[in-house]
């Protein structure tokens, strides 16, 4: 019980620091990469600060209800994954809080932000059948949903037997971060064809609601390919964090030297990787335990 | 204490009627020489996250609706800045039968920025003196009132 | 047992009352109502009655009623034949004529010396299927009142009579459906509702609805085929026609039950609509709306469930009955969802949504195992009220805006603001965590992995990854908040809205109740079914977080919703916005409108395509299960002889 309070604790305080320090390093990083120097690593906080002294606007009176499920559940469907709790019911948290966001979209009928909201759907299609492949991964290796069983070890870490869903989730972090090539619902670069794709129309505070969420929700994925390392033993948390930090930059590596592609080719990958890697991969779990 | 809008400025930009020169130095500033993402500066093409508006070219009967209306979905506080000599006043232009001169027309600039193209150096110095201007507004905001336009 | 019988014979007296004695309008809204109010409370005495304890058989001599029923049977049996004929319709006489005279030369040779201890019996699972029929059948009835009152002004001349006939014979016989135990029985109030919804279907007249009424009449016949030679292999293998005797059977004589078992299994596959069985169901969408809306929701395909739900304890990974089953609800699940993508017309997307829930529920019954069943149950419960509910509004947003299709749902959240709400609930309900039918898509998949079905798992993996795309898109046609529309909603029936609330508040009630239903119903029901709980439910303390979140979205909207202080301002629209949402100046100063539309994605989940795979799968499937458990029988009596 006790720890379970402290994993909620530390997420609801940590997560939003750790989340945007890796945004200010991921920014920090594209300009190296690009020969710049890039902002300040504490620009993200920066940021979301300022979003919050400007003036407020809304394009419709239900944007704010939306926005509130969406960071709501995002820090919901976290408390529950670094409190223990079942991972299925993390995943199906973290579907309403998308959905919120993706209501909050639709709901202001600007037509940037209903595509954005589309492709964002259509990012969802296409992640969501590896996200549950995942669990019922663990679920098979590690005998339980729960985040406290895997944590608490009795198993080999998973990253062997279970390296195809390991890969197929490498995968589609890409989609749930948003990153390139799969940056379709909306991009922190300066593609314009769709303005700011889902956040076109939320001003200020509701962008920095938006913001702070993000953060939240990458800690908890990168929550994710820790559990891979996950043992017990101290060895696995190092190797683990270290993991999933590196998993962190390799998403903005990937990110830097992709151009944006078609939503079919984001779409139609992600269902094959899910079917090759992650159906087979289950498949040789059903065999071997 | 000085606002965060001072240090994460992100610009909406706008090309009028420029012959593009402007524009092009515009994106200058964004690339790895001159790389403005040091003070945190965003291009990020939507007025409704934008604090400072760079406007590129004179303002005519054409797009004088779409220049007031991208400064009107532009959260307070918020700057404009006059890119090019277009911008200022019209330049060459000026006497066309359609156009109506400067932007400052339309809608309050706060910084001009004069030049035929204007230079990155120059571009990014008007940014910062709009972020002195943004301070102000945000000054006055906490105190209650949005000031009035700063310069007509 | 007298309230069992009572909710099976005042409906159809009911019936008769609406087709003979009220045919005006007035005195047919207050029957209908009344007995609407008397049935639903009725069930819930029903509910009352039997909540307690591990329910009850009641024997008594039912050699009268046995000769009644073969005479109905017979009489029906003509009809078909007659009609078929004159529609050139030859399937459905075809199959009428085997199979009537099948099971009567069964009745009176063989079946006639089998006792039959039990005609009827109820527990707990026919407890739930009463209050579902006996609540959510009768609103859908009285909200046919009034959308039928708008129905008429588009036709000739008035059937009213007659389709409130039909309406409560429905309801009658599917009541008798649940509470059979005598498998003759069972199949005669089977075929009352095939009928029936031949009828319904067939209201309108047209060719179309004609035809249609044809194609559910043939393919529920040929299911009723199956139940009749499932009916003669129970009798002459085992030598009974009792329900609960063939499950008993079941434990003991291991897979041998599923022989029979395969027989009403595909029974219910065709009356569950699962492919390639689902063109009747789709085709049923010509119907009124409220029919719509009693067919695929609480009754007609949710027998179909039902009788696969009741047969699971002799199907599962064991068998190939079992393995048929699962296989082919889940493939129906996942390439119904895909058709639903596609899909623009408002009914079309729900039937394939119902389709697909349906495979969900079969495959439950399929892999057989206590926590699959409990999934299946739970299933059926928010299905049937959420569906319910969004046919309904589904019908009374096409009376108003003159549409079912959802492209032209724009701006319906101020056209018809508490019916787009209304709808908005019901559609999160269909695919959204703390609402019911993700609780049970949860534990579906939980028994599913544990059923160690790779194939199943993937079917439902993708399957709901499609589900939530299809229901968002709609979700956000409906949240889009359009400049400048107005509401129309002033002149509903108020029928009609009363049903809508109703059906909104069941929802929650359903939502918020579940972990109860499941401690008092579903669990004493699957201990008695399968000596026990081998686990496979969802913990409790994930049911009360799930309880905990729908809580604070109830607050949350209660609160929030709708309300902000923040000022309007108009949407970004590259170029001018003209000021009013709609419009904005195009490059030569013109105004140029602009409209939203959804993604059908037609080259990826095109329908023909995703129907013709489904079929194919599955008929394969079926050929397969039912081909082995012929041989297993064939070879069973070879050996014997």
């Amino acid at each position: 019980m006790v720890k379970i309070i402290i994993g909620v604790i530390a997420y609801l305080v940590l997560a939003p620091f750790v989340g945007g320090l890796l945004a200010g390093l991921e920014r920090k990083l594209s300009a190296k990469m690009q020969r710049r120097v890039g902002p300040p690593v504490l620009q993200p906080f920066y940021d979301v600060a300022k979003l919050f002294e400007k003036e407020k606007m809304t394009p419709t009176k239900y944007q704010d209800y939306y926005i509130m499920g969406f960071v709501l559940f995002v820090v919901a469907s976290g408390a529950i994954f670094f409190g223990g709790g079942d991972m299925l019911l993390v995943i199906f948290a973290l579907t309403i809080g998308t959905a919120c966001l993706i209501l909050a979209s639709y709901s202001s009928n600007s037509p940037y932000a209903e595509i954005g909201a589309e492709r964002e759907l259509l990012a969802m299609m296409a992640y969501e059948p590896m996200v549950l492949i995942t669990v019922i991964g663990f679920y098979m290796y590690c005998g339980s949903f729960n985040v406290g069983d895997i944590l608490a070890g009795g198993h080999k870490m998973a990253i062997l037997p279970m390296i195809g869903i390991f890969i197929g989730w490498m995968f589609i972090l890409t989609l749930k971060f948003r990153k390139s090539p799969f940056d379709l619902s909306m991009s922190h670069h300066a593609h314009q064809e769709l303005v700011r794709g889902m956040t076109t129309e939320f001003v200020g505070r509701t962008m920095g609601f938006v913001e702070i969420s993000h953060w939240y929700e990458n800690v908890f994925l990168l929550g994710f390919v820790f559990l891979f390392f996950a043992n017990g033993t101290p060895l696995g948390w190092v190797i683990g964090v270290v993991v999933a930090i590196i998993a962190y930059f390799f998403e903005v590596f990937i990110d830097n030297c992709f151009a944006r592609m078609k939503w079919q080719f984001a779409f139609k990958s992600s269902w094959i990787v899910a079917v090759v890697v992650g159906m087979i991969n289950i498949f040789v779990l059903y065999i071997c335990f | 204490m000085s606002a965060y809008v001072t240090k994460s400025p992100w610009v909406v930009h706008y090309d009028g009627s420029s012959c593009n020169g402007c524009d092009i130095e515009v994106l200058a500033c964004l690339m790895p020489t001159y790389d403005v993402e040091r003070f945190g500066i965003i291009n990020c093409g939507n007025p409704k996250h934008a604090d400072v508006f760079l406007v590129t070219g004179s303002v005519n009967e054409q797009n004088k609706d779409i220049v007031k209306q991208i400064y009107d979905q532009m959260p307070e506080p918020k700057v404009v800045v006059a890119v090019g000599i277009c911008a200022c006043s019209g330049g060459i232009f000026k006497d066309c039968y359609n156009v109506l001169g400067g932007v400052d027309q339309v809608i309050p600039v706060d910084a001009y920025v004069p030049g035929c193209a204007a230079r990155p150096e120059a571009i990014i110095d008007a940014v910062v003196k709009g972020l002195g201007v943004l301070q102000a507004k945000k000054d006055a905001m906490a105190k209650g009132g949005l000031p009035a336009p700063a310069a007509e | 047992m007298g309230t069992i019988l009572f909710l099976i014979l005042f409906p159809m007296v009911t019936a008769f009352v609406l087709l003979v004695i009220a045919k005006n309008d007035a005195s047919r809204d207050i029957v209908v109502k009344l007995a609407a109010a008397v049935i639903a409370v009725a069930a819930i005495v029903v509910a009352v009655q039997f909540a307690a304890g591990d329910g009850q058989k009641f024997s008594f001599d039912g050699e009268i009623v046995n000769y009644i029923m073969m005479g109905i049977e017979a009489l029906l049996c003509i009809y078909i034949v007659i009609i078929g004929i004159k529609h050139k319709k030859w399937l459905a006489s075809l199959f009428a004529i085997i199979q009537t005279p099948l099971v009567m030369w069964f009745e009176l040779t063989k079946g006639h010396h089998i006792e039959v201890e039990h005609p009827l019996y109820i527990d707990k699972l026919s407890v739930i299927m009463i209050l579902i029929i006996g609540i959510i059948g009768t609103l859908i009835a009285v909200y046919a009142i009034g959308y039928m009152k708008d129905f008429q002004h588009h036709a000739k001349d008035d059937r009213r009579p007659w389709f409130f006939f039909v309406m409560f014979l429905f309801l009658g016989a599917m009541v008798g459906l649940v509470t059979s135990n005598n498998m003759i029985w069972m199949y005669f109030f089977w075929e009352i509702t095939s009928l029936s919804s031949f009828w319904l279907i067939g209201y309108t007249k047209t060719a179309e609805a004609t035809n249609n009424a044809f194609r559910a009449l043939i393919m529920n016949l040929l299911g009723g085929l199956g139940f009749a030679i499932g009916i003669v292999i129970l009798g002459t293998v085992f030598n009974t026609v009792e329900l609960d005797t063939m499950l008993m059977y079941g434990s003991l004589y291991g897979d041998l039950v599923a022989i029979p078992a395969v027989f009403f299994a595909f029974a219910g596959i065709t009356k569950a609509a699962q492919m390639p069985f689902n063109s009747w169901l789709l085709g049923a969408m010509v119907a009124p709306t409220p029919t719509s809306a009693l067919l695929h929701s609480s009754t007609m395909v949710k027998a179909g469930v039902f009788m696969i739900i009741k047969l699971a304890p002799v199907l599962g990974m064991s068998n190939f009955a079992g393995i048929m089953v699962m296989m082919v609800g889940g493939i129906t699940f996942l390439f119904a969802s895909c058709a639903a993508i596609s899909q623009v017309n408002a009914k079309r997307v729900l039937a394939y949504s119902t389709i697909a829930n349906l495979g969900l529920i079969v495959a439950c019954g399929g892999v057989g195992s206590p926590g699959a069943v409990w999934a299946g149950i739970m299933l059926i419960i928010f299905h049937a009220i959420t569906k319910s509910l969004l046919f309904l509004c589904v019908g009374t947003a096409e009376h108003h805006i003159g549409s079912r299709m959802i492209e032209d749902m724009d701006g319906l959240f101020d056209r018809m603001p508490r019916l787009a709400k209304c709808m908005l609930i019901g559609i999160a309900g269909m695919f959204l965590a703390p609402f019911g039918m993700l609780v049970s898509k949860w534990a579906c998949m939980v028994s599913f992995v544990d059923s160690r079905n790779v194939l199943l798992v993937g079917c439902i993996v993708f399957g709901s990854a499609v589900t939530a795309f299809y229901w968002l898109k709609w979700m956000g046609k409906l949240t889009a908040v359009v400049a400048g529309a107005e509401s129309v909603e002033h002149d509903v029936h108020k029928e009609e809205t009363f049903v809508h609330i109703s059906l909104v508040i069941l929802v929650i009630i359903a939502c918020l109740g579940f972990p109860f239903v499941s401690q008092t119903m579903l669990v004493p029901y699957l201990e008695l079914t399968f000596g026990g709980l081998a686990g496979g439910l969802l913990s409790h303390g994930n049911m009360i977080i799930m309880v905990i979140m729908l809580a604070v979205i109830i607050i949350m909207t209660a609160m929030f919703y709708g309300k902000s202080n923040k000022p309007i301002v108009d949407i970004y629209l590259a170029g001018a916005n003209t000021g009013d949402n709609r419009h904005y100046y195009g490059s030569m100063q013109k105004e140029v409108e602009f409209s939203l539309r959804n993604w059908h994605m037609e080259d990826h989940f095109n329908e023909h395509r995703m129907n013709v795979i489904g079929d194919v799968l599955n008929i394969a499937m079926m050929v397969i299960g039912i081909g082995i458990m012929v041989a297993t029988l064939v070879s069973l009596l070879g050996g014997v002889a």
